[in-house]
């Protein structure tokens, strides 16, 4: 990849980032408003004008960056300084390697919207994301308070617990796949099958049968494996630490976990992580469930193909670029909305609660998934050869 | 990749070795001996994988990959028993768990 | 850029491996160094074209084995209480110390000695595929009897770790 299409991929998701950032609090307000039958955020205003309480954002980082910076005494000064960016950084780093549109040829450019496309991109989303333990963790620790502490012990086990479920949810995916590189899901997920071609198989219907050929369904990631969607989902949201699996937060226990001795930007900034890994969850999933950047039933070289005579080849691709970054940004929004809805619908869990739906539902299940997604695909190759 | 080649990367896996030695050595602390241990095995992978790219072959790779596996087998089991020794004598100096040593 | 990277990933290596030693203060203190030595050695096995084992050095060690040390001293509540030093008979870890360095440079001068330039890799080389498949065809005895192991291992912590076995 040429070093231009580098800088316009990387504008273009830096772009889409720092947008999604803020307006998501404001999201959260309104969604937590509506459902529990407020107004929710609608007093900033300038000049009179409060659209819709989006300037509000903007009046909390203000209030954010003029607080007082304290830290306490007793406290380990340097990673009480330095975790909330641990916290921050993977969850930013980790949108690299999603793919938010495939290739397209234009104007001689060779334009790939993807920042890093690597051969095993979902397992860097992993280990970057394994990473951000440490950010919670060490402010507990580095705060010098008991409460901070026992945040940080519990935020340790329950993202370690929840890191194991997470691997093996997704093995099943990869076992039909057959690729870790999510620009290769997204292309794979454009195809479609037929969901009653076995019949032909067995000689159960006539083989001049027309109507098999017309129900196919997308090879989206959701329809070959419907319950690791979820509990992939679950355990994310339990390694991004918000309700109903913010125990380590746990206001009423603990009062505010392993963030409890920070104020100002840096309590922002473990804010801010949640916020973008919201997105990040849901742009993961997007990517490997939802069909990525793609409508379904349409292949994206074949709608190129289609738009060629009418449009010419470069505006072809110029419409398919703009129509996948749409897609994928409303599948994006489907599913943080989503993430909302659970947010604010689910009480917190007790501590045993969460380590029990990980070790003994999460896991067996998604071993169990393992065994019949190989099944599965057994009895496919043995119905396609 | 220039002038950096084999033996570059033999040489730091020697010193990381060398240096997780020393630690089990001097250090009395259990958990820092733990670490050093730890040390001792990433140097050995280190030396696997560089020698792996030497060969152009990826057996060293796989062997660096078992290698991590017990690893993490080995710090269940030792965490563990560090927590019961804590435990039982409160204490994580390892002179004073010498009792199997006469 | 590689030489550089090279440079730079190898003097973080060893000089966080010196902390982790060196550090008398507190073992949190050296579990963090340990991190760093962990992800700069993960920069190394990306540079030897072993992407795939430096992933997985992220995630193993630097994600979820050193997690857990700091786990448990934080469990522990160790906070200082390192019981450091190296005050008990220190003629005899002198002498071990010096034959340890001694050791070294020698095998340094050793391995110096035989510069034989590197051959090109395949373009599949070290990436998930290729380990991938050596490792369930090849090796798949070593894969169950790594699961064996680390099946015991789990069981071995549990029953360790308890308070009181019922």
């Amino acid at each position: 990849m040429a070093t231009s299409t580098v800088w316009v991929s990387i504008f273009l998701f830096a772009l889409v980032l720092l947008a999604f950032a803020p307006i998501m609090t404001w999201v959260e307000r309104k969604q937590s408003a509506l459902m529990q039958d407020r107004i929710g955020a609608n007093r900033a205003s300038i000049l009179g004008f409060k659209a819709l309480g989006l300037i509000h954002p903007l009046a909390d980082v203000i209030k954010m960056i003029t607080k007082e910076d304290t830290i306490p005494t007793g406290a380990h000064r340097f990673l009480h300084l330095v975790s909330p960016f641990i916290a921050v950084a993977p969850a930013i780093i980790s949108f690299a390697v999603i793919p938010y549109g495939g290739t397209y040829e234009m104007w001689g450019a060779h334009i790939s919207l993807c920042v890093a496309d690597l051969d095993y991109g979902v397992l860097f989303v992993f280990a970057i994301g394994s990473i951000a333990t440490y950010g919670s963790m060490l402010a507990g620790w580095a705060g010098n308070n008991n409460f901070g502490m026992l945040g940080s012990i519990r935020v340790s086990a329950q993202m370690i617990s929840y890191e194991v479920a997470l691997g093996i949810t997704v093995v099943g995916l990869f076992m039909i796949f057959g690729t870790l590189r999510l620009t290769d899901l997204g292309v794979m997920q454009q195809e479609t099958f037929r969901l009653f071609g076995f019949l032909e198989h067995f000689g159960w219907v006539a083989a001049d049968a027309n109507w098999i050929d017309w129900i196919t369904i997308p090879m989206w990631g959701i329809v070959l494996q419907p319950l690791p969607f979820f509990m992939f989902l679950t355990a994310l949201m339990a390694e991004n630490k918000r309700a109903p699996f913010d125990t380590p937060e746990g206001e009423s226990e603990i009062v505010a976990g392993y963030f409890i001795e920070y104020s100002g930007m840096k309590f922002g900034l473990y804010m801010m992580g949640e916020w973008i890994e919201v997105v990040v969850i849901a742009a993961l999933l997007t990517a490997m469930f939802l069909g990525g950047w793609s409508l379904p039933w349409v292949r994206e070289a074949d709608m190129i193909a289609a738009w060629t005579p009418a449009l010419g080849e470069n505006m072809a691709n110029l419409a398919a670029m703009l129509l996948a970054v749409h897609v994928f940004l409303i599948k994006v929004i489907v599913l943080i909305w989503f993430q909302m809805l659970i947010r604010w619908s689910m009480p917190r869990f007790r501590y045993d609660q969460v380590m029990n739906l990980g070790w003994k539902i999460l896991l067996p299940l998604s071993l169990a998934n393992i065994v019949v997604t190989a099944l599965g695909i057994l009895f496919v190759q043995g119905v396609t050869s | 990749m220039g002038d950096i080649s084999g033996y570059h990367f033999q040489i730091v896996a020697a010193l990381i070795f060398s240096i997780g030695a020393l630690g089990v050595l001097l250090r009395r602390n259990m958990i820092v001996m733990f670490m050093s241990i730890e040390l001792m095995l990433n140097a050995a992978n280190l030396s696997l994988v560089a020698f792996s790219r030497e060969i152009g072959n990826d057996q060293g790779q796989i062997l660096a990959f078992l290698v991590m596996v017990v690893a993490a087998v080995e710090v269940a089991v030792g965490l563990a028993i560090i927590i019961s020794l804590v435990r039982n004598r409160d204490t994580v100096n390892i002179e004073d768990t010498s009792a199997l040593k006469w | 850029m590689r030489t550089a990277l090279f440079w730079i990933f190898s003097l973080a290596a060893v000089a966080s491996a010196l902390g982790v030693v060196g550090n008398l203060r507190s073992p949190i203190n050296s579990a963090l160094s340990l991190v760093v030595s962990m992800l700069a050695l993960a920069g190394l096995y990306v540079l030897l074209e072993a992407q795939f084992v430096g992933l997985i050095q992220v995630m193993v060690y630097a994600g979820a084995i050193v997690v857990l040390f700091l786990f448990v001293i934080m469990l522990l509540n160790l906070r200082g209480s390192g019981a450091s030093g190296a005050e008990s008979q220190p003629i005899v870890k002198a002498l071990g110390a010096l034959v340890v360095v001694a050791a070294t440079l020698w095998l340094a001068r050793t391995l110096s000695s035989g510069r034989a330039p590197w051959p090109d890799v395949e373009q599949g080389f070290g990436t998930t595929r290729a380990i991938g498949e050596a490792l369930y065809t090849d090796y798949v005895l070593s894969v169950q009897v790594a699961g064996v192991l680390l099946l015991a291992g789990i069981v071995a912590a549990v029953v360790l770790a308890k308070k009181k076995i019922d």
